[in-house]
């Protein structure tokens, strides 16, 4: 290793990227566009479940009931029915997502201390929508109920069901996204990017040169990282930076964490980068296996869907997909404030991958074939 | 003189194809050796060899002393190596491309510019364009001065000029003589004939095997004993009519006339009344003046 030579071949290559017409822009617009665009967009909040209400019972808790379901944020009672019949066409037409039908006699039943029941229906094409559209108006139910109660002195025996969420009150989709998004940058900056760089030294035929001259393969691998890794580190803090200025969303846990679980997985990604370099002789052989492993760390890395949701056989899968414990890291100190200590299972293993990766892309290597 | 080059049963195969077979040959200090043979003949493998990107299956070379094998980290600092693509980063200015190379081997471009002086005169004009946007002529000047910008002892030229007008040949030729004189061993190689006898010495090489080793003079000497040319208007019979006279051992084209080799007993003014009598009307057979071409032609067929 030698530091002078590495200097030399740093300064090309910032020239290099400099003149490039296509990188600076890349890395400057994407950061923007992942961390502005996507969270808006990739959302699972389900917001405006329209509901329809049959009152039957018509009295003033039944209505208060309804007034709280309209003031939701997540709720808006699109029109009250005299019959089922009609509130069901209702959903048929695709107007309404939800039924909630009060029976009669519900008041009275309730302070008699019998319990009666409130009938919930919801549209369950959109699995999602529906779901929580029904949870969202049994929360908001209760909420009324129990409220009612109290105002009234009343004790009613009705089950009380307090739901907190924790570390993400307002259950807000983009608290979730954001700090995994992250991934998708470095993924991107330190994987692609690199790979492509080596692979269009071979395409020019300027690595014959670079071959013969006594630059040893670290400085020249190493020259071909490093302003990646920086750029990489750069693009994370632009990202928290959007996070923090647009969205308001700053890490519970210590900056420190995330920096160094960012470097770990550049570290993973370049090494990934580099051993698809070395087996590919030209741009596009590059592209095409650089894609197949994206697809699979941006589908099972945990980023959209939950890896708990996942059938058990994926869930063994995704532990030998690094993004995963990126991903749960970003999402645990930014939202709980891991620490290193709480999270050293993930950092353990994403310093191996690191680890085999920068392994594999040393050994398979060649300067002469 | 001591031998800077020494390749010994040099061997390389591509899975069944056989690259180089058992080639040796040896090159002495200072001197122009050209390395002559069609494309396909395994030049570029042997480079490849001889500059440490490729590994020998069997047999040793070794270069300005060191082993290509074993010694390679020492062996790259004493080459400049020239591949036959144009292999400097087009999106560096001719000035940063010379720096550049200069600073990798630790060497300043002030300090050895007296060897690449007269290279480098054309391209000083324009110190910051694109290496990219060069012509054909002067990419290959820029790429010479950066192979020989840290004073290597030899000079490894993979078909520097294929691709490049017969004007930029012929001044390509002249800078490698005035390398020459400065002491810079060079191996080139060519697939054009008439640049062979610019060399001290040549080999001949043809499907992985060397053919004859020689200077370019003592390859041809006798080539021109029952050495004929040929002509007529319809070339074509000409060529047909020849290949069934008596003491024909080979016709073949060469430029605008044909070339005979022949038997002692053939006689020109025969075989031209014969032509005649074929209705080729206006045949004539002289003598030719044989040239490394001919006794590529020869060796190739001798070869199979």
């Amino acid at each position: 290793m030698n530091a002078n030579t590495l200097k030399i071949l740093l300064r090309k290559e910032v020239s290099l990227m400099k003149r490039n017409p296509i990188i600076p822009r890349l890395i400057v617009a994407m950061p923007i566009l992942v961390m502005l665009i996507i969270p808006l967009v990739a959302t699972l909040d389900v917001k405006n479940v329209e509901v329809v209400v049959v009152d039957n019972d018509r009295t003033e808790l039944s209505r208060r009931m309804v007034a709280d379901m309209d003031a939701s944020e997540y709720l808006s009672v699109t029109g009250c029915y005299f019959s089922y019949d009609e509130a069901f066409r209702q959903v048929e037409s695709g107007k309404a997502d939800a039924i909630v039908t009060i029976p009669k006699d519900y008041l009275r039943d309730l302070t008699n201390g019998k319990r009666p029941e409130l009938d919930l229906k919801a549209n369950g094409v959109n699995a999602t929508k529906g779901t929580l559209g029904a949870q969202y108006a049994t929360m908001s139910a209760a909420h009324t109920l129990v409220r009612w109660q109290m105002e009234q002195g009343i004790t009613i025996p009705v089950q009380e069901a307090a739901v907190v969420n924790l570390y993400n009150p307002t259950l807000n989709f983009r608290n979730y996204m954001i700090p995994a998004l992250m991934v998708v940058l470095l993924i991107i900056i330190c994987g692609f990017l690199p790979t492509l760089n080596l692979v269009s030294e071979k395409e020019t035929g300027t690595i014959e040169a670079m071959n013969v001259t006594p630059v040893g393969r670290l400085e020249f691998v190493l020259s071909k990282l490093i302003p990646y890794w920086i750029v990489g580190i750069l693009v994370v803090t632009v990202g928290m930076l959007i996070g923090w200025l647009v969205y308001g969303l700053v890490p519970e846990g210590n900056v420190v964490n995330i920096y160094l679980a960012a470097v770990l997985f550049s570290f993973v990604m370049s090494g990934l980068g580099v051993f698809i370099a070395n087996r590919s002789a030209t741009i596009l052989q590059s592209i095409f296996m650089m894609f197949a492993f994206i697809v699979v760390f941006q589908l099972m890395g945990g980023l959209f869907t939950p890896i708990a949701s996942m059938p058990r056989w994926a869930q063994c899968i995704t532990y030998a997909i690094p993004p995963r414990y990126f991903i749960e890291i970003m999402r645990s100190v930014y939202l709980k404030g891991g620490t290193v200590a709480d999270l050293w299972m993930q950092y353990a293993a994403l310093s191996g991958f690191a680890l085999l990766f920068c392994l594999i892309a040393a050994v398979t290597y060649r300067k002469r074939a | 003189m001591k031998n800077v080059i020494d390749i010994q049963n040099l061997t390389k195969r591509y899975g069944e194809l056989v690259a180089l077979d058992h080639v040796s040959f040896s090159v002495s200090e200072g001197s122009l050796f050209g390395l002559i043979g069609p494309d396909g003949a395994g030049k570029t493998t042997l480079y490849q060899i001889l500059t440490t990107l490729l590994s020998p299956d069997e047999g040793s070379a070794a270069v300005a002393g060191f082993d290509v094998v074993k010694d390679y980290r020492k062996l790259r600092t004493e080459i400049g190596y020239m591949p036959e693509r144009f292999s400097l980063y087009p999106d560096l200015t001719v000035d940063e491309n010379l720096h550049f190379f200069a600073s990798l081997f630790g060497v300043k471009v002030k300090d050895n510019f007296d060897l690449i002086a007269p290279i480098f005169d054309q391209l000083k004009k324009f110190p910051n364009r694109m290496a990219g946007a060069l012509s054909g002529g002067m990419k290959q000047k820029l790429a010479l001065s950066c192979a020989l910008i840290h004073r290597p002892k030899v000079l490894l030229l993979d078909e520097p000029t294929t691709g490049v007008d017969a004007v930029s040949r012929s001044e390509f030729w002249g800078m490698l003589a005035t390398l020459k004189e400065k002491g810079i061993t060079i191996l080139v190689s060519t697939s054009y004939m008439d640049e062979a006898e610019r060399c001290e010495r040549i080999a001949l090489i043809n499907k992985g095997r060397i053919l004859d080793v020689n200077t370019p003079g003592r390859l041809i000497e006798g080539m021109d004993r029952n050495l004929y040319n040929a002509s007529s208007k319809d070339m074509y019979p000409l060529l047909e009519a020849v290949r069934t006279l008596p003491d024909v051992k080979d016709c073949y084209t060469f430029g605008a006339t044909l070339h005979i080799t022949a038997n002692d007993g053939f006689n020109p003014d025969d075989a031209v009344s014969k032509l005649r009598q074929k209705g080729l009307e206006d045949a004539r057979i002289w003598p030719a003046k044989g040239n490394i071409e001919d006794l590529f032609i020869k060796l190739a067929k001798e070869d199979g």
